[in-house]
């Protein structure tokens, strides 16, 4: 699979960088979202919310950025995929409605509060439901007839996407679980803790279960992983896997607070280095090449010389935005 | 389902209504953002504290609407994509890098300092803080810049070129982003913009003076606001006259359907001022008109002949009602507004401004007019821009997604649903907020007092009895 270095394949990877750093941190935003039913009382919830609250939005933003480079560099693949998974599109943006408001909404009431609590909850299960399922069914192919999807609206649902979309929200709620470990203390960590060590287990017996399905969905994905010479570049990945997996347990049992984050954030990137290496070149798996779905050069040229200086200064000032609330969340009062 | 209703008409009505719901809370960010600078710099330069309160107390209503506009723009920014996926793939390669610009030089800037503004007052210093406030105030402004860019460059294409699969692509940037109708309807939203939260934040200070509980915080507010609505609103008009100028030269089409001109007029047209316009017959039933005043309008002549829909093929007419009705919503209200300004100044030199209570009555009901004008002038420049997406180059109807109706009815259900639920709580809300007088210790977003002394526990302790009220 060879690599060269042209315009397109540069923003192939920056749509693989916007993507990946959506899901990992927009992940632990919805994952401390979906502890919700574990953690019954409001005090906890509080502390909860707030430890997310100042970073949630520039969090989201990601995805903006990832859909909005993918329509911008690839419109012929924005617009096949989007129809495609219209339905778990729709559903994901619905349940992040229903998210995004109950930041504020649910400081607005006392009485209402329980409202909200559960819309804080509900949203963020549909939203990453949906974005497994979308996951999924962008894996699986599509059909395309022209320059359009050519498929049925619901051909978005099979047991593989469900599958995708139940072990997004497995691994978006140990993010979550993990997050709370580092920003949380006394009680609330020491449940967090027992959290993070089930969907540690949960997250990793879906990768399995999803790593062992993919190969057979199509033959390109069979032959990338298990033919000769590919095998020596792929091979690494789960072995990786399995050594971060090892760590991410120790770290859990031996009550580190900042490792079992970390290393959960390892491990979201090597899943997603494996669908990477599973897709390339593909934009809609099978059908679209990433340089056939390409935009024109002055474009990509136009967006790559903003996204080059921008990107940067954004990096650098979100990471600002996270060491102004950095430490724990003070139980009593908020970030104060 | 009855068969006028087609996939097209669904997403366009999907479109359409979740637009509605989506623009009137950017339009109050911008003008909120920018107002809370000014409150947080006039609170650091003249260190009164009435401006720290008026300040917290617009913060939390500003941390409310700013949250609905965030999660209802995402629905927006994908809905091209499932919605209007042959505009997509045709018109990405010029409005897709226009609004990565918008992301990454405005949302980001907002969402990254967002956080510091709304909870970071005891974190960071004060001068490290009003950076923050103005970063997010910069960041809506950037925001506006960059996606009427894109609404402009659709009504006024330029710079483009059409490759051999049919798709825009793009020739020369600096035509495409500074397209000739950019710079008259980025001017013109972002003085709606200060305007319609200059409404708002009256509204309330009206509110207060006539429930008899205005003290400093509100006098302060309805006196800012009343000074904001008398200066900007004449330049509204003039303003809206060189837009409205621009639009006749570039889209005169538009201009024929907001005026009701479907004849042509070779001696002076007359000034439609109301009447019932027919699509099917061409013409406007039981007018009443002031005769050749259009020309003087947009010719400044009395005798300037003035072309009408006759000269344009049927198949590219605007539906004419609606656009000729919404322009007179929004010039009605734009009058209403000036009228509210010039009083206010009479007022205030009378020194009756915070007495007279016909004028609170008055400013509470011009309260929400702000948002119906912006609402009325979309409709009027969006429907006018019909039957096209990109004007006189593609077609609504060959913009369209390939998705079967069921799958455009259940998703504009679901949005329906969804959107009285969640909008109708936020709007309770936001009204609550605003019915309550700003206090000499407001809390901030998270019923934390100004030094830091409560917490966000709820319980008697800590929490004021003013951070939830009238339960």
């Amino acid at each position: 699979m060879g690599v060269s270095f042209d315009l397109t394949t540069i923003f192939a990877f920056i749509i693989a960088f916007a993507v990946f750093a959506y899901v990992v941190m927009d992940g632990f935003d919805l994952g401390v979202a979906m502890l919700f039913p574990f953690f019954p009382e409001s005090h906890d919830r509080d502390v909860m919310m707030n430890s997310v609250a100042p970073v949630w939005d520039g969090n989201e933003t990601w995805l903006v950025l990832g859909g909005g480079a993918l329509f911008a560099a690839f419109p012929l693949a924005y617009g096949i995929l989007m129809p495609a998974i219209y339905m778990p599109a729709i559903g994901m943006l619905l349940g992040l409605v229903f998210r995004g408001v109950a930041f504020e909404f649910r400081w607005r009431t006392v009485r209402g509060r329980f409202v909200w609590d559960f819309a804080f909850f509900g949203g963020s299960l549909v939203a990453a439901l949906c974005q497994g399922i979308a996951l999924g069914a962008i894996l699986q192919g599509v059909v395309v007839s022209g320059r359009a999807y050519g498929g049925g609206w619901w051909d978005w649902l099979t047991p593989f996407t469900l599958l995708t979309g139940v072990a997004v929200v497995a691994g978006y709620t140990l993010l979550g679980a993990t997050w709370l470990v580092m920003k949380t203390s006394d009680d609330l960590q020491n449940r967090a803790f027992g959290f993070a060590r089930i969907f540690a287990i949960t997250t990793l017996a879906f990768i399995v279960v999803v790593s062992l399905a993919t190969p057979f969905l199509e033959e390109a994905y069979w032959l990338r992983w298990f033919a000769w010479p590919g095998i020596l570049i792929t091979a690494p990945v789960p072995i990786a896997v399995a050594a971060v997996a090892f760590l991410l347990f120790r770290a859990i049992l031996n009550r580190r607070e900042y490792q079992p984050f970390l290393l959960s954030l390892v491990l979201f990137f090597l899943c997603f280095a494996g669908l990477g290496v599973s897709i390339w070149p593909y934009v809609v798996p099978g059908r679209v090449t990433i340089w056939q779905a390409a935009s024109p050069a002055s474009s990509q040229m136009f967006m790559l010389v903003g996204i080059s200086i921008l990107v940067p200064i954004i990096l650098i000032y979100t990471a600002y935005a996270y060491w102004v609330f950095r430490g724990k969340v003070d139980p009593a009062g908020g970030y104060h | 389902m009855p068969e006028w209703i087609d996939a097209i008409l669904l997403a366009r009505a999907q479109f359409a209504f979740t637009m509605a719901f989506h623009i009137i809370f950017p339009v109050f960010s911008i003008g909120l953002a920018s107002y809370l600078a000014v409150l947080e710099g006039l609170w650091l330069w003249t260190g009164r504290d009435v401006f720290l309160q008026v300040f917290k107390y617009w913060l939390k209503i500003f941390a409310v609407a700013f949250g609905m506009g965030v999660v209802s723009g995402i629905v927006m920014s994908y809905q091209f994509g499932t919605n209007w996926a042959v505009y997509a793939d045709k018109a990405g390669p010029i409005i897709g890098p226009l609004m990565a610009y918008e992301v990454l030089t405005a949302f980001f800037l907002e969402a990254g300092f967002l956080g510091v503004m709304l909870f970071g007052m005891g974190r960071v210093g004060k001068g490290l803080h009003y950076t923050a406030t103005l970063l997010v105030a910069i960041g809506t402004f950037v925001s506006a810049f960059w996606i009427l860019s894109v609404n402009s460059w659709m009504q006024t294409p330029q710079g483009y070129g059409v490759n051999e699969v049919g798709q825009f692509i793009p020739l020369d940037w600096w035509a495409i982003i500074f397209n000739p109708s950019f710079p008259y309807r980025l001017v013109h939203m972002v003085i709606a913009a200060y305007l319609t939260t200059a409404l708002v934040v009256g509204g309330a200070g009206a509110f207060h003076a006539l429930r008899g509980r205005a003290h400093e915080g509100s006098r302060v507010m309805f006196s800012m606001a009343m000074w904001m609505a008398a200066l900007v609103a004449p330049v509204q008009v003039l303003v809206g006259d060189a837009h409205g100028l621009n639009t006749l030269e570039h889209q005169p089409a538009k201009v024929m359907a907001m005026e009701g001109h479907y004849q042509s007029h070779p001696d002076g047209a007359p000034l439609i001022l109301f009447g019932l316009p027919d699509q099917d017959a061409g013409r406007v039933n039981y007018s009443i008109e002031i005769p050749r005043v259009s020309s003087l309008i947009l010719k400044h002549s009395l005798s300037e002949p003035l072309a009408g829909l006759d000269t344009i093929k049927r198949e590219d007419w605007p539906f004419v009602p609606i656009v000729f009705w919404s322009f007179r919503i929004m010039v009605g209200l734009g009058t209403l507004m000036v009228g509210l300004g010039l009083t206010s100044l009479f007022l205030r030199w009378k020194g009756r401004l915070h007495e007279a209570r016909w004028f609170h009555g008055w400013a509470l009901a011009m309260g929400p007019a702000g948002f119906i004008a912006v609402l009325a002038g979309w409709v009027t420049t969006e429907v006018g821009r019909q039957p096209f997406t990109v004007y006189g180059l593609l077609r609504t109807t060959e913009s369209v997604s390939p998705l079967a109706s069921p799958a455009v009815a259940t998703s504009l259900i679901a949005f329906v649903v969804v959107y009285f639920i969640v909008f109708a709580a936020g709007m309770f809300y936001l009204l609550r907020l605003m019915s309550q007088p700003p206090h000499r210790i407001e809390e901030g977003p998270r019923g934390e007092g100004p030094l830091r002394a409560a917490g966000i526990t709820p319980g008697p302790a800590v929490q004021s009895p003013r951070a939830i009220p009238q339960e």
